[in-house]
């Protein structure tokens, strides 16, 4: 079996130009990371110099990693579901699109502008960090280790997001609901990095390479259990 | 005997025995019928009578509970679902556009998926097709409902496929844009695109089809609309004359492809016929020579519609039968 990198393309462009449009995944893409940027920096901007010693155990930056939890959920969760409320889903599936370059195609459109959203973020709190707070806290925060578990967790989160909410998406037909259960599934991710961040789970390599074999295992597992829900007949008929 | 010409001389669709269940609803139930190159073939059939599913059948999106097809020479499994859907279009009942994007995003998105050699020069000949090219750069959802089944009409056009699925095609149509639609049906019948037409409209099935089917769950009738007509109906002659003949039974008893007559008014007379062509001379010198003055000699047309009513008209009554056993 090929896959045709035009039919994802295809896919992938008609998906920008519709999220571009689409009020409510605009706002979703704005407000989430918006928040998850304010608190920390709220947090990290009242601290005094004393407490860099504190800040040495714990990972704030690590805080962000919820908005690729968040951000690609939402969108993925429309996938599926936004075809199907506005009544494409049967063209699409009429043309000789493949299964795999349908989901790669939507996979891609939504990990492309959440990735986009948290790195730009994590930018913004790393220049923000450097150039406003007190030197001893910021030397403290901008570690590179974490830096660089940011860089490499983001698109592997943003993946398992992806799947959870085109699984979702491909069981319920109102994107509403399909969001809000994709909010649901983000969560024990972000309970996650949020333990991480105040330490409560101590970050080591050792647990840092784990998680990376985990997340690999679970996108590899998310994309084909996504395949198999992938039914034409199901999506069409609404059958079980 | 060679590829080409044993390509052209098979047919566009072969159905054998088709049926879908969904549980213990029959959607559909051993269906069979052909449809040739460049045919406009008719699907009629009430609301629920299986046509969409058959059409989505044929289209690969359902897998057939039981049956067979061939379609544009590709035999319906689901590992040849790609190819087929290669070769085909299917213009759903609902345009399905994206009403945020463009009249061209729209259509640059399916040329793509369909991987059009040209997409542009594809899309610019579906515009064309439609007469739409002034509103490319229009978004869909400032369209009324009639320019946006054109849009999906132009949309299906893209793949330059073989054969073309249209469920209803004209239902939201005013009767200029309507009648452009059967402009580009003709068009295309001429190209050789093979038309596969669902329509309630029996009198677009009748101007359009070169023959049609009738499905209701299962296949009812198929056939030209006249062979229809003649199965169904018995041929006949409406005499009308200016005064009651005296004595009709000497007039039209023993008159060349004349089977019998009744009254059919005052002075009117419904004659069966064999051979309406033999038959309508021979009435005519018949009355002449028994001094009659005729008023009109015609031969009673049946619509399709009255085809139709007359089969589903059957279905019904079986229907309430059973029902109230």
């Amino acid at each position: 079996m090929s896959v045709s990198s035009r039919c994802i393309r295809a896919i992938v462009r008609k998906e920008l130009r519709e999220y571009r449009r689409t009020p409510s995944i605009v706002v979703a893409m704005t407000i989430i990371p918006l928040i998850s940027l304010i608190q920390p920096l709220v947090l990290v901007f009242g601290l005094p110099s004393s407490s860099s010693g504190r800040l040495a155990h714990e990972h704030v930056l690590l805080y962000l990693l919820g908005i690729p939890a968040l951000v690609p959920v939402l969108i993925a969760a429309y996938a599926v579901a936004g075809e199907r409320q506005q009544g494409t889903l049967e063209p699409l599936l009429t043309t000789p699109v493949r299964r795999e370059e349908f989901l790669l195609g939507k996979a891609l459109a939504a990990l492309l502008p959440s990735s986009v959203v948290a790195y730009a973020v994590y930018a913004v709190f790393i220049a923000c960090v450097g150039l406003f707070a007190d030197p001893s806290v910021a030397s403290a925060l901008l570690q590179s280790p974490q830096i660089l578990a940011q860089v490499v967790f983001t698109p592997l989160i943003a993946a398992w997001s992806i799947w959870t909410g085109m699984l979702i998406s491909a069981k319920f037909t109102d994107v509403r609901v399909s969001q809000q259960l994709g909010i649901l599934a983000g969560l024990p991710t972000i309970a996650l990095t949020s333990l991480i961040a105040f330490d409560v789970i101590h970050p080591t390599l050792g647990r840092a390479l784990a998680f990376v074999a985990a997340l690999l295992l679970l996108d590899a597992l998310g994309w084909r259990i996504v395949s198999a829900a992938f039914d034409r007949e199901r999506l069409i008929t609404g059958t079980p | 005997m060679d590829d080409q010409n044993h390509g052209e001389r098979t047919p566009a669709l072969s159905v054998h025995g088709l049926s879908k269940r969904f549980g213990n609803r029959v959607a559909f139930e051993d269906v069979s019928f052909e449809v040739g190159r460049g045919e406009v073939f008719g699907f009629l059939g009430p609301n629920g009578a299986g046509k969409t599913t058959t059409v989505r059948t044929l289209g690969t999106l359902i897998a057939p509970t039981s049956g067979s097809a061939v379609i544009a020479g590709i035999p319906l499994t689901p590992q040849n679902a790609v190819r087929i859907r290669r070769r085909i279009s299917i213009m759903p009942e609902s345009p399905g556009l994206y009403l945020r994007l463009s009249v061209a995003e729209n259509l640059e998105c399916f040329a793509d998926l369909y991987q059009t050699p040209d997409p542009r020069e594809s899309i610019a000949r579906a515009l064309r097709a439609v007469d739409l090219t002034d509103r490319a750069n229009d978004t869909c959802a400032s369209l009324s409902k009639g320019l946006r089944q054109r849009v999906a009409l132009a949309r299906a056009l893209l793949g330059d496929p073989q054969i073309l699925f249209l469920d209803e095609p004209t239902s939201s149509l005013d009767p200029v844009a309507t009648r452009a639609v059967h402009e580009l049906i003709d068009q295309l019948r001429r190209r050789g695109v093979t038309i596969f037409l669902t329509t309630h409209r029996l009198e677009e099935a009748e101007r359009l089809c070169d023959r049609v089917a009738i499905l209701n769950t299962t296949l009812r009738t198929i056939g030209r609309p006249d062979e229809l007509r003649d199965q169904l109906f018995a041929r006949s002659l409406t005499v009308t004359t200016l005064a009651p003949l005296p004595d009709p039974d000497r007039v039209f008893a023993g008159l060349p492809a004349v089977d019998g007559w009744r009254p059919d008014g005052r002075s009117s007379y419904r004659l069966a016929v064999s051979d309406p062509a033999v038959a309508a001379p021979a009435a005519t010198r018949a009355l002449v020579g028994a001094g009659a003055d005729v008023l009109s000699i015609s031969s009673l047309h049946h619509s399709l519609q009255d085809v139709y009513l007359e089969l589903l008209g059957t279905d019904t009554s079986a229907d309430e039968r059973a029902g109230s056993r």
